[in-house]
């Protein structure tokens, strides 16, 4: 970039080493959204999960609730070039979810209530690195931020972290989200800057 | 949250309105692709695209139908390209001289 | 004064090009008249912004729309910013940057929202806030023989409205009028304000020679919530949606 404007530095705040490259803290939690917010009353709200081989499971809200929950403590990274360090979740992690479900896919496309999908390989949402995550720093997921629950993938660009999460769909070959579908990356590792295609 | 200077509340949902989509349009296209009128493929109703609701700027602008809110139009502009997405539209009806 | 050609050699207007500070006035505590210099500037009509994008030095960016608030006089152009708290773009303009740096311009552009001085028909133009620059634009492109225009303008209180002298003048001229809302509090009843301070409400729109039967084109422009609020007034007061102009600026109430 040859034009710079002399100054400007942005509302940005310093690096203290634990951030990935092109990222800047910031200290509220911006809002991001391709759409408008679902409000969906708990007695209706589901979580699916759809195999390749078109079997379905479901769970409702107070099924999710039964399900033992994690909390993690976690850095995030917006593709906006934003990260929040040591934020503090509730949830259920996918190991959880996806403990009974029998599956040769690869690949996830995740579904959210208002239209919004987002892809990404199953063996990321395993291992402990995602869950389906219903409190912020001690209190109930804000509609904004994605509530009632949201997915959380911290290890990828937020993006990837679908908002008001409805389904799962295990799928063998790997098939762009809404975003992905229109030049971000499909994998998204904030460490290595994928942002875009072709990074 | 109060809004700063009119004493209006602003509402949820879209931001902004297609007027802001001139700017980065303007790099596709010829002509101001603002004052063209599209159709909605899901209800058929038809918008001058400066009264789309608009989502954005980041991670991408994503405009609106202002009658059943479908996804109508999406542009992300990446370091070295504009990535735009019109596929909710069944037509865009762009006025020309003569 | 304005030019009746569709101004702008494309080329022109899709280039992101320096834009020079040449100087800055200030209009209210918050809000500063920024004039650029923009070589080659092609004109532009009244209602038509341009989007700024402030670059740092390891090539951060940023990246805003700005109306254009009179008509151009050669090469100079002129946007006035509202500063919005912790706004990363326009405190940097109103506070920062400096006379002789400069921002990148892209611009003029958009069709949509502009007002055409060949145009027939009265004028209603309703601002809240900082919603007031590219309704400003029409005001002073306006010829002195031009159609009748009217501008309701909502602010918190009589200290925050932008060009008040300005508008003050032109409100006594023949064909304009100039009403001020207050929604916090108003200029009191000393100073001939009887309104009680309060939310734009369908009586501040409602004038005579300004009712659907009049037939002006609508401007409306301001914050999201403002522009639902008024132009739901009007069409329930049953102008044409077709004659109902919109422009939001954003959620923040900028
Ligand atoms: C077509 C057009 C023309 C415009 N013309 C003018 C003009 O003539 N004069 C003028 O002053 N402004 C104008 N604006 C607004 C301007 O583009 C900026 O939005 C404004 O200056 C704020 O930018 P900022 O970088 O200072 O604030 P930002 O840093 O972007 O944000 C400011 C504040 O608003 C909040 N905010 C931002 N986005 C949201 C959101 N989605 N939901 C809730 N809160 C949010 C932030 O949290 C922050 O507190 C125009 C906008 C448009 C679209
Ligand atoms: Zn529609």
């Amino acid at each position: 970039m040859s034009f710079v404007t002399r100054g400007f530095h942005g509302r940005r705040r310093d690096d203290d080493g634990r951030l990935p490259p092109g990222q800047h803290l910031t200290g509220d939690f911006p809002v991001l959204s391709a759409g408008p917010t679902p409000r969906i009353p708990l007695d209706e709200w589901e979580l699916w999960v759809a195999t390749e081989e078109g079997t379905r499971h479901t769970w409702s809200w107070a099924e999710l609730m039964a399900l033992a929950a994690d909390e993690p403590t976690v850095d995030i990274h917006c593709v906006t070039s934003w990260s929040k360090l040591d934020t503090t979740w509730r949830g259920v992690s996918l190991d959880t979810i996806l403990a009974d479900v029998e599956t040769a896919a690869d690949y996830a496309l995740v579904h959210s209530y208002g239209g919004y999908t987002t892809n990404l390989p199953l063996e990321d949402l395993l291992d402990g690195k995602a869950w389906v995550a219903y409190e912020f720093e001690g209190d109930d997921l804000h509609p904004e931020h994605g509530g009632p629950a949201r997915l959380l993938v911290p290890h990828l660009y937020f993006w990837k972290s679908a908002k008001w999460v409805h389904g799962i769909e295990l799928v063998l070959e790997d098939t762009p989200g809404f975003w992905e579908q229109l030049g971000y990356h499909d994998y998204g590792d904030p460490w290595r800057e994928q942002r875009y295609q072709g990074d | 949250m109060q809004d700063k200077d009119s004493g209006e509340e602003p509402v949820g949902g879209a931001g902004l309105d297609g007027n802001v989509l001139a700017g980065p349009l303007s790099e596709v296209f010829a002509v101001d692709i603002t004052t063209a009128v599209g159709r909605c493929r899901g209800c058929g109703a038809s918008s001058a695209i400066a009264t789309l609701r608009v989502h954005g700027p980041q991670p991408g602008l994503v405009g609106r139908c202002p009658g059943c809110d479908d996804v109508l139009l999406r542009i992300v502009r990446t370091p070295d390209a504009v990535w735009l997405d019109l596929g909710g539209l069944t037509s865009l009806r762009i006025p020309s001289a003569g | 004064m304005a030019r009746a050609a569709i101004p702008g050699g494309l080329s022109a207007r899709r280039a992101w090009r320096p834009a020079r500070l040449l100087e800055r006035r200030v209009e209210t505590a918050s809000a500063s008249t920024l004039v650029l210099e923009v070589a080659d500037w092609p004109g532009h009509l009244p209602g038509q912004h341009v989007d700024l994008r402030l670059t740092a030095d390891d090539g951060y960016t940023a990246t805003r729309s700005y109306s254009l608030s009179a008509p151009a006089e050669g090469d100079r152009v002129e946007v006035t910013v509202q500063r919005v708290p912790d706004g990363e773009v326009s405190t940097f303009l109103c506070d920062d940057l400096q006379l002789g740096d400069a921002a990148l311009l892209r611009g003029p552009v958009g069709g949509w929202f502009v007002w055409r001085p060949e145009q027939p028909g009265p004028v209603l133009l309703v601002a809240g806030g900082s919603g007031v620059v590219p309704l400003m634009a029409m005001l002073r492109a306006r010829p002195a023989d031009g159609p009748p225009f009217r501008l309701v303008y909502s602010v918190r209180q009589p200290d925050d409205v932008i060009y008040r002298a300005e508008l003050d003048a032109l409100g006594r001229a023949e064909g304009v009028d100039v009403r001020y809302v207050f929604t916090r509090r108003g200029a009191g009843e000393d100073d001939g304000d009887e309104r009680p301070p309060g939310r734009l409400r369908a009586a501040d729109l409602d004038a005579a020679g300004w009712g659907p039967a009049d037939a002006p084109t609508c401007y409306v422009c301001g914050p999201t919530g403002f522009v639902e609020a008024a132009a739901t007034i009007l069409a329930a007061a049953g102008h044409d949606p077709a004659r109902i102009r919109t422009e939001r600026f954003g959620p923040s109430g900028s």
